[in-house]
């Protein structure tokens, strides 16, 4: 408990100075904001794929909605803990995070999230365009499902966390890590709703996509933000998002202690 | 302070034979070998001792110091530095210790090293009163002045380390773990980093664990060293003693005011050479020479010095240890152990 206590006090610190190295390259933020802009990609692609008739229940504006709904969400629940894990796991400079009275999990955190305030400021203009452009009905005007999308926002980026986590764990384990993030990136963009919303896909590969950890982490939050459930359907997905939140808690944590013992600490 | 009993890291290494044939072999069968970094050693620290660690390449001192750190977890024996099981990694442990690595840094890349400070600070909840004083003590210590405001990734190497010891000493931490901390350093700053860690020690009382091929290191700082080769102890004690032991001899440099012959001088002692024969300066064998080098029993040093001052034109003389590197090279050589 003091170990959570003395880490809550020193958060604060974390997160400036997460946010200052964030900030120390700007070539390096304008490379990462120009990779992240695969939504406007589709967004231009389904618009045109749409100009004939609606697909589903997306129509052009509808379509405009759920990508820059996408882009938004892909900006504020990203994660990159994996590379930086995987990284110090296998150059040894882990060793550094593991001498400091600070848990190494909660650092790479805090580094997460002091990139936010960058993120919000990607963000905002692309939501002011989205407003702009397809105006308010894109968005669901229901109080409660505002309160359900910030959650899902925040399940969304526990998720993709735990899911960096878990796989720079296995770094302590396997030399291939690496191809295991990017295997996991190929049904993450295929089936999270990051290229096509999930409720294109047929009935059956459907059912198989609620199951799966990769719509919680993005396909949720942004069929919540343009209104495509009701209450209870929304509670519904949400208990199956949380259910991931703890399934992937449990296996960092399960991994982390294993791992640890197999460190080796190497190079110097 | 510190204690170690049966300490064991054996660690499970893939072997794979070079070529792209043994490549495809090892998709299905990969071969095993167990290697003992460190295997079986004890030993007991006193608080605020300063103790070398000395080793060949790969002797497994390092790993020694990671396991005291807690970095690593022992195969199997004991380790207890002050009441606390490393391994454990408790923050109260963490709060006691520090183990610098000359070759990893803790220093941010692209901030200056003041928000390393400040990061430390806050994650050692070290209250702020005691954090100016022991900053405006370490930038005087190592006169670290405006390096702190100027991004680490534009420091020289030696204005890296002093950071990355004031970074490591925020904290005052009672226990220091050195891996090679002036590598790479010149001469100046070598001096420095030792000058400094030594005021350390006397000041705060700190316990103080050194690993460094430097040897002036070693000899400089620790009064006591431990040898550990292959993994296992070699020798625990004062390093005159060692010395003493591997090497009885004295080092007696004669400087002559006329070159003498060898065979005048070589009833004294075993005259040094190079590795290419030549005797001191360079003198080729058996030429006569302006000066010679002698490594004679301790026991005889007063008799040859006396004998050689009043039988040889001699202008100047010195008597030395041997070179601590020579000894070492001696002891790992001949496998000499206690």
């Amino acid at each position: 408990m003091s170990g959570l206590h003395g880490t809550l006090r020193a958060f604060p610190t974390l997160l400036r100075v997460g946010f200052m190295d964030a900030v120390a390259y700007r070539a390096e933020l304008l490379v990462w904001t120009l990779a992240t802009t695969m939504p406007l990609v589709m967004l231009a692609l389904w618009t045109t794929v749409a100009a004939d008739g609606p697909i589903g229940r997306y129509g052009q504006p509808q379509f405009i909605a759920y990508f820059l709904a996408t882009f938004i969400v892909r900006q504020l629940t990203g994660s990159w803990a994996f590379y930086e894990m995987n990284f110090e796991v296998r150059s040894g400079t882990l060793a550094m995070r593991l001498l400091r009275p600070v848990h190494p999990l909660w650092a790479y955190a805090a580094e997460n999230l002091a990139a936010l305030p960058m993120r919000f400021l990607v963000s905002l203009p692309v939501a002011a365009i989205a407003l702009a452009w397809v105006g308010g009905r894109a968005v669901t005007h229901e109080p409660l499902l505002w309160v359900l999308f910030a959650l899902s926002l925040l399940g969304s980026w526990l998720i993709t966390l735990f899911v960096n986590f878990a796989v720079g764990c296995l770094s302590f384990f396997i030399e291939s890590s690496m191809k295991l993030m990017d295997t996991w990136l190929v049904f993450f963009f295929v089936l999270s709703g990051y290229l096509i919303p999930v409720d294109l896909f047929p009935l059956g590969v459907r059912a198989l996509v609620d199951w799966l950890p990769f719509r919680y982490q993005i396909g949720l939050p942004v069929e919540l933000m343009t209104g495509a459930h009701g209450t209870a359907h929304a509670l519904t997905l949400l208990g199956r998002q949380w259910m991931w939140v703890a399934i992937g808690l449990g296996t960092t944590s399960v991994l982390w202690r294993s791992g640890l013992r197999r460190f080796a600490a190497y190079g110097g | 302070m510190i204690r170690v009993r049966g300490l064991r890291k054996h660690y499970k290494v893939h072997e794979r034979p070079p070529g792209v044939a043994a490549a495809f072999r090892s998709l299905f069968h990969r071969e095993y070998k167990t290697v003992a970094a460190v295997d079986g050693i004890d030993f007991h620290i006193e608080p605020g001792e300063r103790v070398g660690f000395l080793g060949p390449n790969g002797a497994g001192k390092t790993t020694t110091l990671k396991l005291l750190a807690g970095l690593l977890h022992p195969t199997s024996g004991e380790v207890s530095v002050d009441g606390h099981e490393p391994r454990r990694r408790e923050d109260a442990y963490l709060k006691k210790i520090m183990l610098v690595l000359g070759q990893k840094q803790q220093l941010l890349w692209d901030l200056p090293p003041s928000e390393t400070f400040a990061l430390n600070r806050a994650v050692y909840d070290v209250p702020r009163p005691q954090f100016v004083e022991t900053m405006r003590e370490l930038s005087e210590l190592l006169e670290l002045g405006d390096l702190v405001k100027r991004p680490t990734r534009t420091l020289s190497l030696g204005e890296r380390m002093k950071c990355e010891l004031a970074a490591a000493l925020v904290h005052r931490p009672k226990v220091l773990f050195l891996d090679e901390p002036t590598i790479g350093l010149d001469v100046s700053m070598q001096a420095t980093v030792r000058g400094f860690v030594q005021r350390y020690n006397e000041r705060y009382g700190a316990t103080l664990i050194l690993t460094s091929h430097y040897m002036e290191d070693v000899q400089r700082l620790c009064p006591r060293v431990i040898v550990i080769d292959k993994g296992k102890l070699v020798y625990d004690g004062a390093l005159d003693e060692l010395v003493t032991r591997i090497r009885p001899d004295k080092r007696i440099i004669l400087r002559f005011s006329r070159p003498v012959d060898e065979s005048d001088v070589a009833s004294f002692g075993t005259i040094v050479r190079d590795a290419d024969g030549s005797g001191a300066n360079g003198t080729k064998p058996g030429a006569p020479a302006w000066s010679i080098a002698l490594d004679v029993h301790m026991d005889a040093v007063n008799r040859v010095v006396t004998e050689a001052l009043s039988r040889l034109p001699v202008r100047d003389l010195t008597v030395e240890t041997p070179p601590l590197e020579e000894v070492m090279s001696e002891l790992f050589a001949r496998g000499k152990a206690k």
